[in-house]
């Protein structure tokens, strides 16, 4: 075969495969299937020169299509929001940028001192005593958010509800899988957690309970109503969370939450085609030493000033070793930083705004959808920038249409649930204008003459 | 170091405190000793049942996590909660904090423990 783009010899070849002692390169790679090997030549017909490659690699990337180019209806676990730029040029900074995880933590008293401020503020925004440095997604934190109810009540059986983001729950049954927990869901009514069923199925066997709020249908659900349920049967309440949904809600702490795990990129994260994101996990006091990761410290130096230092991480990744009940002994750290950013501009009153205007946008949608000929409303009560709506026309006729008129459709539910054929998940953020939303619902309407 | 007659022992260095049908469990002065300075202690929850050798809990120092077994069966009745907020309360004095009352399930398992004699001769070797 002949590799016009390896700029190697035939000698130089030769050379590598007589010093590592095979014949061909066919050798090197003779436990690959047949059937899986390419046998043709690479589909390159001439050679271009640096200019045209570049041309040509820039047009097979406008092809992708992002949020930056089509007005975004879409959520259900990763969300358009808005990112004030100061926090690029913050976190684009060279010391920042480059900076790696700290395992010589005193060195980076810059990197410390930001997971401080972030471990403070998603403490306060959850409501929690503590919170770690971050992790590496919303379905990590929730998985480690099991394992630790697991370990605190030495009991490896825990509920879910089913109107938790599926693929958070399919991070969930793959921990689980692999370290002997036994999952048992909790049935949804009018899509949200069934109480009768919750009743049903709590006894003192089960670890913790994990409920989504907002859920996957973008439902509030009345968490309060059963947490004095689950306590009683000496299990742990475990709530997934929208961060950006907490200024107004009841925060997770006063509700009563024992864990508080989620998604920290509404916080400032891009889309950037599904990640990197980053995760965050708070709890109790009395749950600390159970909370993987690293929590870093306020202490003062020799000299009596104040300094930062990395503190539980060292009893799970160097003492405990084969005991610690997480492996993770990392954090998202720039993300962190990103997310720390981020509240820090927008401060009480911006976060509170941004919560507002998505509740008020996306109501605002919901009601003129609803109103439209061939759509309807499936669930009625508070919900926070995400809704359901049902149609009468096929999904992918509504997708393509909203796609040719330059937006981007809610998520379809029918490809998680063979029940919701054609309910639309839509979401509308702060981002969102009127105009946008008039538009969306034009086309919506307008396919009643199509 | 330490060794106090009348306690069984065991050889993950706890012991045991018999009163009617009810067990006091705590670390030896020894355990202590190796630990070094303890900085948290992790206990169990009244109403436990546990099996001799399950994980009585955690007793962390600035060297080392240790685990705490229990060493005999039966159900949890008391924590010292003292220890939460006071975890050095092991190094001043291990014999006088216990760190869980098991109500007894099975007295013949005492007789797999140490008594102080043949204790003290385990630590020399």
């Amino acid at each position: 075969m002949n590799h016009k783009y390896i700029p190697h010899t035939e000698q130089d070849i030769k050379k590598m495969l007589d010093t590592i002692g095979v014949s061909s390169i066919d050798d090197l790679f003779r436990e690959v299937p047949s059937e899986i090997k390419l046998k043709r030549d690479y589909n390159f017909t001439n050679s271009l020169s640096e200019l045209e490659v570049t041309k040509r690699l820039q047009d097979l990337a406008s092809k992708n299509k992002s949020s930056d180019d089509l007005t975004c209806f879409i959520g259900a676990g990763a969300y358009d929001h808005y990112i004030p730029s100061v926090i690029h040029h913050i976190t684009n900074r060279s010391e920042f940028y480059t900076a790696y995880t700290p395992y010589q933590p005193e060195v980076a008293q810059g990197t410390l001192q930001y997971i401080f401020e972030y471990q403070t503020m998603i403490s306060n925004l959850t409501g929690m005593d503590v919170s770690n440095a971050s992790m590496y997604d919303g379905a990590t934190s929730t998985a480690e958010a099991m394992m630790m109810a697991v370990a605190k009540r030495r009991k490896n059986k825990v509920l879910v509800s089913k109107t938790i983001h599926p693929n958070t729950l399919s991070v969930l049954k793959t921990y689980a899988k692999y370290q002997g927990v036994e999952i048992k869901m909790i049935e949804t009514k009018d899509g949200i957690t069934s109480r009768d069923d919750l009743e049903d199925k709590i006894d003192n066997t089960i670890a913790g309970v994990i409920v989504q709020n907002p859920n996957f249908y973008g439902r509030i659900e009345d968490v309060e109503s059963y947490v004095d349920l689950i306590h009683e049967h000496k299990s742990l309440l475990i709530m997934n969370v929208n961060p950006i949904s907490l200024p107004v809600l009841k925060t997770p702490g006063e509700i009563g939450a024992d864990i508080v795990c989620g998604d920290a990129q509404p916080l400032g994260i891009p889309l950037s085609f599904g990640g990197p994101y980053i995760g965050f996990l708070a709890t109790t006091n009395s749950l600390m030493r159970k909370m993987p990761g690293r929590i870093c410290g306020e202490t003062t130096d020799i000299e009596g000033k104040r300094a930062f230092v990395l503190t539980l991480q060292a009893r799970e990744q160097h003492i405990r070793r084969e005991k610690a009940n997480s492996n993770i002994c990392s954090n998202q750290s720039l993300n962190a930083l990103a997310v720390t950013v981020y509240l820090s501009t927008l401060g009480n009153q911006g976060t509170r705004e941004v919560a507002l205007q998505n509740i008020k946008k996306s109501h605002y949608a919901f009601k003129k959808i609803s109103a439209l000929n061939g759509f309807e409303a499936v669930y009625d009560g508070p919900f926070f920038n995400e809704f359901v709506i049902k149609s009468d026309y096929d999904y992918n006729t509504i997708k393509n249409t909203l796609y040719e008129k330059g937006i981007i459709s809610g998520l379809h539910l029918g490809d998680y649930d063979n029940s919701l054929k054609n309910h639309i998940l839509f979401c509308v953020t702060e981002k969102r204008t009127a105009k946008e939303i008039d538009h969306l619902v034009d086309v919506l309407g307008g396919l009643a003459h199509a | 170091m330490k060794v106090l007659e009348n306690l069984y022992y065991t050889e993950n260095h706890e012991w045991v405190r018999v009163e009617e049908s009810k067990a006091y469990v705590g670390i030896s002065d020894y355990a202590q000793h190796s630990l070094g300075e303890i900085v948290f202690v992790e206990l169990p929850e009244e109403d436990d049942e546990l099996n001799a050798g399950d994980v009585l809990g955690v007793v962390e120092s600035v060297k080392a996590a240790s685990d705490l077994f229990v060493p005999i069966s039966g159900t949890v009745l008391e924590v010292n909660e003292h220890l939460e907020d006071q975890p050095e309360l092991l190094n001043e004095d291990p014999y006088q904090n216990f760190i869980a009352v098991i109500e007894i399930s099975d007295e013949s398992e005492l007789d797999e423990l140490m008594n102080s004699k043949t204790y003290t001769e385990f630590c020399d070797e």
